[in-house]
């Protein structure tokens, strides 16, 4: 779940709107030289870009007893890198926060910092490890853990912007209910998009084997 | 191809019957009244879909991201 509209100071907004911009620009950027290189790569972004609006629309149900959504952005990262994924995740927040009241305007660059840029980046980590150890594991991991960490990005944010009180243990406080809230609700979450995007993945590889891997 | 028909019924069945849970987000939200009681959301959303509007624009985002991944692994697979 995004950070809603309204729910960070504007300078917290300044602050992440500054961190995510270049890197969405840069990502843009990139797109434009991928298609440049390769006309071809149109349609693997596409996929990409389908996987993340899919999956973020699915809200599900969680041991919890709450809901969430994955974020889908496992896919882009292992096709394209972290810079390619944070534009396309920027788009899929963007109609989620114009069309859906869900996530914000305000809190856009928040949300792109958490689920476009340092999620993605550690899922891309995390594939970068183990890639030469087993390419379905690899995939897996990368999924899950840029779907994990893109909550835990989100439970620090909220937990910098709403300490239990002020000085750096509240904050600490703070992030640890957040972490209680989304976390473990995401867990299980992470799991099930894991699987989705192997499949995705060992299927673009099969029709297309000349893919070739960030 | 074999996961993906599994999968995707369970999510469905899943899905549906989670009307009633509760967002994650909502539960933040509770949380962040509790941790700052005076605080007031400064900005709120331009357009908020109500009631149905807001599942036909979930609904929307999903068949977007369906046909996009369905048209080109389709276009692929016409190919070999």
């Amino acid at each position: 779940m995004h950070i809603m509209e309204g729910f960070l100071k504007p300078e917290w907004c300044a602050f992440w709107f500054a961190l995510a911009t270049p890197v969405v620009i840069y990502g843009a950027w990139r797109v434009k030289r991928e298609i440049e290189k390769d006309p071809k790569a149109k349609s693997l972004l596409a996929v990409s870009l389908g996987f993340i609006f899919v999956l973020s629309a699915l809200k599900l149900p969680s041991v919890t007893g709450s809901c969430s959504h994955p974020t889908g952005t496992g896919v882009a990262v292992i096709l394209f890198g972290p810079s390619v994924t944070a534009f396309l995740s920027s788009i899929a927040l963007l109609y989620q926060a114009l069309l859906l009241a869900h996530g914000g305007i305000t809190t856009l660059g928040a949300n792109t910092f958490s689920m476009g840029i340092v999620g993605p980046f550690f899922g891309f980590l995390a594939y970068k490890a183990l890639k030469k150890f087993s390419l379905p594991v690899a995939f897996f991991s990368a999924a899950a853990v840029a779907d994990l960490t893109t909550y835990v990005i989100t439970s620090l944010q909220l937990a910098l912007a709403f300490p239990a009180f002020p000085g750096i243990e509240g904050v600490w406080i703070s992030a640890i209910r957040f972490l209680g809230i989304f976390a473990i609700t995401q867990l299980p979450i992470a799991v099930v998009e894991a699987f989705l995007a192997v499949a995705l993945l060992r299927n673009i590889k099969a029709y297309s084997p000349e893919v070739s891997t960030a | 191809m074999k996961i993906f028909k599994l999968i995707l019924p369970l999510l469905l069945v899943i899905t549906c019957s989670a009307q009633e849970w509760s967002g994650a987000d909502e539960i933040a939200e509770d949380t962040i009244k509790e941790l700052n009681p005076n605080y007031e959301p400064w900005f709120s959303p331009i357009f908020e879909p109500v009631g149905e509007l807001e599942t036909l624009f979930f609904s929307i985002q999903a068949a977007i991201g369906g046909f996009l991944i369905g048209y080109f692994l389709g276009k692929h697979e016409r190919k070999s």
